[in-house]
């Protein structure tokens, strides 16, 4: 068992299919009768839809139909709504039709589907759409969306103003203020990032008259939440009707939570011609239409005492929403970022403003991190620069003023009570793997080169295991975060989990499969884990918010308990003992203090051929359900740090060594937890380097259109890493787990930028830190 | 509407295409093999490299008339009487994979890297997949992959 269990880096039982070619994304799937689907989409930022003419379009050939908001409006179907309005409110919140009902408001918002026999002949078709827009002006940057007389995207939302909010004691933040020895100040630009999941979005629906009842096969992170969506507010189809299948999905990074348009379009569109319909994005189209991440504008102070003790931090940000509301859209730059900002620190006073607007741009809803990155990098920016300014070494500010272990549970002045942590072994580990004292030395050597070497720390908090359901409905969750299970053995001895989670690379078939084998003392083989079809899994929120393991590991034991439980009682008849009496481990009942025992096979059969079963007292049968809604969120916490060469003639920064240091809390796997962690580092890196998305402020084009023009990380881009973890096990779930997902994208991008400002000598330095911006910022500074 | 014939993974194929089609739409769209994934529309992400005459091409950058006659290699031609090659089974051990998404093009463009360079550093791993992107592994345990990979081939 121990080689399967947790805490054992089983090798992925999903990789076979994917390495062979085997995997089936959404795109891979098509439907008897199939059409194809090409969207419309405006090529202007602002504009009123006068007219669309559809006559050419209609007669070109192998065009099936072409449909319009118009015909959305006909058939009474609803507008996308969002699904977080942040307490205590209000919140402007403008309706957003699937498809432009007299106006659009960001390059690439849908204006009409063409739906024809093959695809090419639905894009030479959608050619001939003809738009007669008016255009309008633009307000494209968050500054330019709030001046006075600034263009206004929604009547709704006076001064484009989605809520202007605020977290923590203004008062009290003044007054520490007040007292402070020294304050460090700051401005930062949070750059706004795509995404760019490599299986770009795809959703094909179909309708099957007979039973009235809809299938949706589609790319997302959450298929049940997509089917209470769309279902109840889009297309007023109930549950029974409507399947959302998420087979295979090629990476979500928070794309692929929300529900979209293209969605409900493809649903309603396939009963509307008949015949199941396919659109799959290109990636110019996953460009324009995916939702962004970050987006702030921020100004933040920190203030400390004369022994560098932090008294008070004060935090003004902008977040851009882009045109519409995006699912969780208002979630992100509220409640998982404010909440954020007392870190790893004893910060007594904390306040924090967000005034949240609407842009002519893209939509903007969770990416990797969501909101925790913004928060951390404001943070370890100011505390970076205030160990700078105060001459205290930078590992000692920290040290001075981390929670201290004894602390916990600990009630931050920014509505989070953190569970556990210990964060001081974090950092000295991380000083030790980056070899701090040797720094110096390596600097000064890198100086004959004609490089500058610096060296930069983060520490981070996250809140993860999203979320007590009572917590989020008090914050304006408008559902409960809770997971869903179901265990089932089968007659012979093997096991079937359905979870609510969904894996689009985390592995949850291998990690959840070591779950209940561990649980059950089954052999992992006979345990296979199904996910990403609402008709197959009983219910589910799914996975985003490094919750998978921690919400839905959590009610897979929940269920596995039920069944050992109620196996218990099937032992007891068998053994003829007291209920108990009966013991279980590593898949054995025994009756305590003898020698009598009954294997779980033997009991499982015994439940589906009850032919010695006390069935006057039992069910026959071995399947039960969960569901676990946690008590409160999980708080994983690191330690970063990043040495980089910058070269002084060109700019050029290189990561010559990152090291990550994190407290996971109990590992189930640790080989699929390690590669979370690269996986994060590389969207660090790429949000502290390379990655950056860029819309033109005069007319809202976007200009980071392509791979071409906005720059993932590729191999050579990136370092080899060097992770290590701890483990201060959560004390309340079942598991021990805190989550991994988001972790690398938290930390890293703090500790690159300090370290590049720590090599040239600067204060600040916006994200990415391309070679032009370094080697101005060298110039300006020497 | 040209009829085309080439040798896909050892079979002979033939079929009625669009002049217009690419290699990655008639291996997908007319030969159903699925493994040769899309990821782009510009030829940056390599999610559709396959083998044309035993060199890595991307699929999309390439009609499928242009194919003609061609030895074409996709994903799921590389396994053997069902036993993964080598080189699948370093992406399996080191975790090279995550999402699964970019594999098989990972998986062909790196084969084509060491059939010309045997025992390929880390730095010639990571220049050679310049035309591949991953977003999920950060590209660590790919390196690793391709390394393990590699001297499994030498033997």
């Amino acid at each position: 068992m121990a080689e399967t269990g947790i805490g054992a880096s089983v090798k992925r039982t999903e990789d076979k299919r994917f390495l062979t070619g085997a995997g089936r994304y959404t795109d891979d799937i098509n439907r008897p009768g199939q059409a194809y689907a090409y969207f419309v989409r405006s090529p202007h930022a602002h504009a009123t839809v006068n007219g669309i003419n559809k006559d050419a379009a209609q007669a070109a050939p192998g065009v099936v139909a072409v449909l319009t908001g118009d015909d959305l409006a006909a058939d009474g179907v609803g507008g996308i709504p969002c699904g977080f309005c942040p307490a205590p409110g209000p919140m402007n919140e403008p309706p957003r039709p699937a498809l432009a009902q007299g106006k659009v408001r960001f390059v690439g918002d849908m204006v009409a589907v063409v739906i024809a026999e093959t695809l090419a002949q639905a894009k030479d078709a959608a050619e001939l759409v003809d738009v007669d827009y008016g255009t309008l002006p633009v307000a494209v940057s968050l500054e330019d969306a709030a001046q006075e007389g600034a263009p206004q995207l929604h009547d709704v939302a006076p001064g484009n103003v989605c809520f202007d909010w605020e977290l923590g004691d203004a008062a009290a933040t003044d007054e520490a203020f007040a007292k402070a020895h020294h304050v460090t100040k700051l401005d930062i630009v949070n750059n706004r990032k795509m995404p760019n999941a490599i299986e770009p979005r795809s959703s094909l629906g179909e309708y099957d008259a007979a039973s009235d009842s809809y299938t949706l096969y589609t790319t997302s992170q959450n298929p049940h939440v997509t089917r209470l969506l769309m279902g109840a507010f889009v297309l007023q189809i109930p549950e029974h009707k409507l399947r959302i299948v998420s087979p295979d999905v090629g990476g979500g990074f928070g794309s692929k939570i929300p529900h979209y348009p293209e969605e409900a379009v493809m649903t309603w569109a396939a009963k509307k011609v008949g015949r199941p319909v396919k659109w799959t994005a290109e990636r110019s189209e996953s460009f324009l239409s995916d939702t962004h991440g970050r987006d702030h504008v921020t100004h933040a102070e920190l203030a400390l005492d004369e022994s560098g003790k932090f008294l008070g931090l004060k935090v003004q940000t902008m977040a851009n929403m882009g045109a519409y509301l995006s699912t969780f859209g208002p979630l992100v730059p509220t409640y998982l970022y404010a909440t954020l900002l007392s870190g790893q620190y004893v910060l007594p006073a904390i306040h924090c403003t967000v005034k949240a607007m609407f842009t002519n741009t893209a939509p903007v809803d969770a990416e990797r991190g969501a909101g925790r990155p913004e928060a951390t990098f404001v943070v370890e920016r100011l505390v970076e620069n205030a160990a700078r300014e105060t001459g205290i070494d930078r590992a000692e500010i920290r040290r001075r003023n981390f929670i201290q272990p004894d602390a916990f549970p600990y009630q931050t002045p920014v509505a989070l009570q953190y569970d556990s942590g210990n964060y001081e072994p974090l950092l000295d580990e991380a000083l030790t793997l980056a070899d701090f004292a040797g720094f110096e030395a390596r600097r000064e050597e890198a100086k004959s080169r004609g490089k500058r070497r610096g060296i930069g720390f983060s520490t981070y908090i996250e809140a993860c295991g999203l979320a007590p359901s009572n917590v989020a409905g008090a914050i304006g969750a408008r559902a409960g975060l809770y997971e869903a299970a179901q265990v089932r053995f089968h007659p012979t001895g093997s096991v079937t989990v359905f979870t609510g989670s969904h894996s689009h690379g985390q592995g949850h078939e291998t990690a959840f499969a070591q779950i209940a084998s561990d649980r059950l003392g089954v052999p992992i083989e006979n345990v296979d884990v199904v996910h990403g079809d609402t008709d197959r899994v009983p219910f589910g929120m799914g996975t985003y918010g490094s919750r998978s393991v921690a919400v839905g590991g959590s009610a897979i034991v929940k269920a596995c308990d039920k069944i050992i439980e109620k196996a218990k009682k099937i032992a007891a008849h068998s053994l003829e003992a007291a209920a108990s009496d009966i013991e279980f481990a590593a898949g054995t009942f025994t009756v305590a203090g003898t020698d009598k025992s009954v294997a779980i096979g033997d009991v499982v059969f015994s439940a589906y051929v009850p032919h010695n079963y006390p069935l006057e007292e039992l069910e026959p049968g071995l399947d039960e359900g969960a569901f676990y809604d946690p008590a409160n969120f999980t708080y994983p916490a690191g330690c970063h740090i990043c040495e980089v060469e910058v070269d002084e003639d060109t700019g050029v920064v290189e990561v010559v060594n990152l090291v990550a240091v994190d407290d996971f809390g109990t590992i189930i796997n640790p080989m699929i937890v390690e590669g979370q962690v690269h996986g994060g580092l590389a969207h660090g890196i790429g949000q502290s380097l390379l990655e950056s998305c860029v819309y033109d402020n005069q007319t809202g084009q976007l200009l980071t259109g392509s791979l071409l023009d906005y720059c993932i990380p590729r191999a050579d881009d990136l370092p080899s890493f060097t992770v290590s973890t701890r483990e201060t096990p959560c004390p309340h779930n079942p598991l021990g787990v805190k989550g991994c997902g988001e972790a690398g994208a938290i930390g890293s991008p703090a500790a690159l930028i300090n370290a590049v400002t720590d090599a040239i000598g600067v204060a600040s330095l916006d994200m990415p830190a391309t070679p032009e911006k370094v080697w101005r910022a060298m110039q300006a500074a020497d | 509407m040209p009829t085309i014939s080439l040798t896909v993974n050892g079979k002979s194929v033939s079929g009625d295409v669009e002049a217009r089609t690419l290699l990655v739409q008639f291996l997908r769209e007319h030969l159903h093999l699925t493994g040769t994934h899309v990821g782009c529309d510009t030829s940056q992400c390599g999610a559709c490299v396959v083998h044309v005459d035993g060199r890595s091409v991307k699929s999309c950058t390439l009609l499928a008339a242009q194919a003609e006659g061609a030895q074409v290699t996709t994903i799921e031609g590389l396994t053997t009487d069902g036993a993964l090659h080598p080189m699948q089974e370093a992406f399996r051990e080191h975790h090279g994979l995550q999402c699964g998404f970019c594999t098989p093009g990972m998986v062909l463009s790196v084969l084509d890297l060491v059939n010309n360079d045997p025992d390929p550093s880390e730095q010639a791993i990571r220049e050679g997949l310049e035309g591949n992107l991953c977003r999920c592994t950060g590209y660590h345990n790919i390196v690793k992959a391709v390394q393990a990979g590699a001297k499994a081939m030498r033997g």
